[in-house]
């Protein structure tokens, strides 16, 4: 952001005053502004994709692989977001991105130290944080010998530390502003929902209204009780058995959880759960595909104040027709009805959002039924992808390169025998 | 994949593509449309071709007025506001959605065209090679980048009336001659730009139709094979359509009217930006024998006293040291270029081909010689050409050239900053696409793609890199330069003129493949 504000300062001095420029949205501004998105994109979430696919896609094709990549940078919920209603999360999924192939491809500390980059840059990655840990420490738990444990426990958190005190040191130099950088970062303050959100609370506040009854301390506790509570067997799993396919799993069963119980969340925060699935599209095109159709569904009453409602509906048809192509995941004639009629529901919920006066009593009676009609099926992909995780033991066709532990520990004994 | 389902996914692509540009850049050629929508939906009949309370008159023939009126009970159920005439510049979030959408649907016109025209094809057995040919041609216009930037985002219905085209070539090469001829006649009475293409139409039908077929090259067939029912058919189509335009204008005697519309002569050999042909090239010659003159001390202006086309302005100016041109001699020019094509197509009748490079060809020489020809013209040349370019290598090369000079040559239609790169990448694409769609298409053996890399890095890639970098020096250098102010015409004529070369260098080839063929 400084280095953006470095460079507009140089083009425009008024762009970046620091009251006067309140509110401005010249054509050159603005310009200038969503060109600094597509090149943070393009300079780190693109390459990030493009290397997760060349290295973890079993099948030699190229152009499969290609392929892939471009339904996987088509997501539409990402692009609407970073490119239309205007944010930078391209910087922290691109940085996770490289966190998960530095996890997969074996170069643990490179993982880490990029994990924890993203987590400077946005705290929202906190949603991603707890497979990360998980699977690091199964890793760790692993090894032969308690030696080589503690050797790599503490390569890790050195190096997790280090990065972490290289990027807050600025902002740490006194407790007041320490203080002041956590509760701008976790306000708390601002309450158990911000707007109509696709989350379990918010659907439960439909039936009984829970701000009303219980306390906000009681509340934040509740949350973070269930939270933790929902995450617990996901990540038991991890530990057990770390490997790279159940890592991707466990990566969205922990942002679906954060998702669903957290305390505060936006509904912004989707595309957390929605990076991972990227990642697995080739492995479970079906759920990924009807994952990313309700996600950015999800989000269509924001995307309608900003105006991108057709261009919403543009992006899924695109996404969805090019996921048809390249992975043809509506095979059966059961996944075909599921997802037709789940899309039915949808166009229904969309033509009253943009078309219809919704009644007096209830103004907000359609982005308050498009948020439960999406809680539902969140919940539904949450037990779904809790079952794929926990039946990874079984044996079945992966697309993605496995690097299983026993391969691994294999591999390692051949070494050392040579 | 079957083709039936490769056709809609790109037809799925390309109009979920477009909706997406439905926020960018439009010219004062939306407010023509709405302006169309509101006269036809408000006036009576009699006052459409008379109306001018907007500087915007309908200039086009009947049928696309029609459409227009068919379109403005839409806009009125959509917002009342965009009919109402004095509503001049009107541009509700409404009235943008409507009338983009409208361009939008009008383009399965296009779609469904390119379909027909393959079904013959497919029909016959081609198989996988059929099939890829559909997708290749499907996406070489669907996505046609002069098409997304002129229709699109500048704002015209050319898909629409290039997919009547197309369904009337297609047509004819099925064999049903009245229904292509009747399609053919509709599309003139929608736009009267493809008068440029007429005359190939006009010979082939009537050598073809109305001429029994003899033998192969029979240059001059006998009068015993005339077949006066067919021509009597033929005719009948053809009036009917063009009455059931113009009758009611002639009726109301308002004929003459319409024609000074449809013709306006008095807006000068060029547009204000050159559109890059011969006669960019020849007044460029001529500022620069101005520019010759006046360092010998010779002060060349024309007869008012002006130093000509400094600024591009639409008028009626005449050249000051090479002759003035005037329409006739551009018609004469036009007719002189196109007649060894015409000659072509008479002595071969059975030749769809052959009729097919006459229509490019006919385009060509009505872009190159002109009179007040538009830079848009010149994807009249590329729509036919794209049709020859997924059967011929050949042809294919010069798609590959003549596409890419085309499109940079409009890119002075969208001037603002927005745009700039989305032009540029979509232009790059499309040559990357046909490019690698020419190769898998029409090359088959190793030994063919051997070839192409060596032609590939011959001339033709020299002009592209050319183009580069005049476009870099247009889009980056010249704002930036501090000479800007004083020359703003400068970018534009450089564009012009050297895309003219290439152009005018693709309309030769094309010539040397129709003499050899």
């Amino acid at each position: 952001m400084h280095l953006c504000g470095r460079i507009a300062e140089r083009i425009d001095p008024t762009w970046v005053a620091l009251y006067s420029s309140r509110g401005m949205e010249s054509y050159n501004l603005r310009l200038f502004m969503r060109y600094t998105v597509l090149i943070a994109d393009v300079l780190i979430y693109f390459p990030a994709v493009c290397v997760f696919c060349k290295m973890f896609c079993l099948k030699t094709s190229s152009l499969y692989k290609a392929a892939v990549a471009l339904v996987m940078l088509l997501q539409p919920s990402l692009v609407l977001i970073d490119h239309g209603h205007f944010q930078y999360n391209c910087v922290s999924l691109g940085l996770t991105l490289w966190a998960i192939i530095g996890l997969g491809s074996g170069k643990d500390l490179l993982g880490s130290a990029a994990f924890v980059l993203a987590l400077s840059y946005k705290q929202m990655e906190l949603y991603h944080a707890t497979p990360f840990f998980f699977y690091l420490l199964g890793k760790c738990l692993h090894e032969e010998t308690i030696y080589r444990k503690l050797l790599k426990l503490s390569k890790i958190g050195c190096t997790v530390v280090g990065t972490f005190v290289l990027c807050w040191l600025p902002f740490l130099t006194t407790k007041e502003m320490a203080m002041q950088v956590c509760h701008r970062l976790f306000p708390f303050a601002r309450g158990l929902f911000e707007d109509k959100v696709a989350n379990f609370w918010f659907s439960a506040s439909l039936i009984f209204k829970m701000r009303d009854i219980i306390s906000q301390t009681r509340l934040i506790q509740l949350t973070v009780l269930t939270t933790l509570l929902m995450l617990l067997p996901s990540s038991w799993n991890l530990v057990r058995k770390p490997t790279f396919n159940r890592f991707l799993v466990a990566l969205v069963n922990s942002s679906l959880t954060f998702f669903l119980f957290s305390y505060q969340v936006h509904e912004k925060s989707i595309l957390l759960a929605a990076l991972p699935l990227t990642l697995l599209l080739v492995e479970c095109p079906f759920p990924g595909v009807w994952f990313h159709t309700v996600a950015t569904f999800s989000m269509s009453p924001l995307l309608q104040r900003d105006g991108l409602s057709l261009a919403s509906v543009a992006m899924l048809v695109i996404f969805v027709t090019a996921s048809l192509i390249v992975f043809n995941p509506l095979e059966t004639i059961w996944t075909k009805v599921m997802y037709t009629s789940s899309c039915m529901g949808m166009a229904v919920l969309q033509f009253g959002l943009n078309f219809l006066q919704p009644p007096s009593r209830y103004p907000d009676l359609f982005p308050v039924l498009i948020s439960a009609y999406c809680c539902l099926h969140f919940l539904v992909f949450l037990a779904y992808f809790h079952y794929v995780q926990f039946s990874l033991d079984k044996p079945s066709p992966m697309y993605w390169s496995d690097q299983t532990l026993e391969d691994q520990t294999t591999s390692d004994v051949d070494k050392k025998t040579i | 994949m079957k083709s039936g389902r490769c056709w809609l996914a790109v037809v799925c692509f390309a109009s979920a593509f477009k909706c997406l540009l439905v926020p960018s850049y439009h010219s004062t050629d939306f407010e023509v449309h709405r302006n169309w929508l509101a006269l036809t939906h408000k006036l009576p009949l009699s006052k459409w071709y008379y109306e001018d309370t907007s500087e915007w008159t309908l200039d086009y023939p009947p049928l696309f007025a029609w459409f227009e009126w068919l379109l403005s009970h839409f806009a009125a159920a959509v917002d009342p506001k965009i009919v109402e005439v004095k509503h001049l510049n009107y541009e509700s979030w409404q009235c943008i959605l409507f009338q983009r959408l409208s361009v939008i649907g009008s383009d399965l016109v296009l779609a469904y065209a390119i379909k027909e025209y393959f079904s013959s094809m497919l029909q016959s057995g081609k198989g996988s090679s059929g099939r890829e040919k559909l997708v290749t041609l499907s996406v070489l216009l669907l996505f046609n980048t002069g098409l997304l930037l002129v229709d699109h985002i500048h704002f015209q219905y050319n898909g629409m009336l290039f997919g009547i085209l197309l369904l009337s070539i297609a047509k004819l090469k099925q064999g049903s001659v009245l229904c292509g001829a009747f399609w053919f006649a509709v599309l003139l009475n929608f736009k009267h730009i493809y008068l440029y293409v007429a005359p190939a139409y006009f010979v082939y039908l009537l050598r073809s139709y109305c001429f029994e077929k003899t033998g192969p090259s029979n240059w001059f067939p006998h009068l015993s094979n005339f077949l006066p029912r067919n021509l009597v058919k033929l005719g009948a189509v053809v009036v009917a359509v063009f009455g059931i335009s113009f009758g009611p204008f002639i009726i109301l005697g308002q004929l003459d009217q319409v024609l000074i519309r449809l013709f306006p002569f008095k807006r000068g050999l060029s547009h204000a930006y050159w559109a890059p042909n011969f006669w960019a090239l020849y007044n460029f010659a001529d500022k620069l024998a101005i520019r010759v003159g006046s360092y010998f001390g010779l002060s060349l202006t024309n007869v008012s006293g002006q130093a000509l086309l400094t600024g591009g302005l639409v008028g009626d100016i005449g050249h000051s040291v090479l002759p003035t041109v005037t329409p006739f001699s551009t018609i004469v020019l036009t007719l002189l270029s196109v007649l060894p094509a015409l000659f072509k197509v008479w002595c071969r009748p059975t030749d769809f081909n052959g009729f097919l490079r006459c229509i490019v060809l006919c385009a060509f020489g009505s872009f190159l010689c002109g009179w007040h020809v538009h830079e848009k013209a010149i994807l009249l040349v590329l729509v036919p050409l794209s049709l020859l370019a997924v059967c011929h290598s050949s042809d294919a090369a010069v798609f590959v050239v003549l596409s890419t000079t085309g499109h940079v040559s409009l890119f002075p239609l969208l001037f603002l900053q927005a745009e700039s790169l989305l032009k540029i990448i979509l232009t790059l694409l499309y040559l990357m696409f046909s490019y690698y769609a020419w190769r898998s298409i029409c090359c088959g053996t190793k030994e063919m793609k051997d070839e192409l890399k060596l032609r590939v890095y011959q001339l033709p890639s020299i002009y592209l890199g050319g183009l580069v970098i005049i476009q870099f020096y247009c889009i980056v250098v010249h704002p930036l330069a501090p000479f800007a102010d004083g020359l703003p015409f400068f970018p534009l004529m450089l564009t012009s003129v050297y895309c003219a070369l290439g152009v005018v260098a693709a309309w030769f080839q094309c010539y040397v493949t129709m003499l050899k063929d």
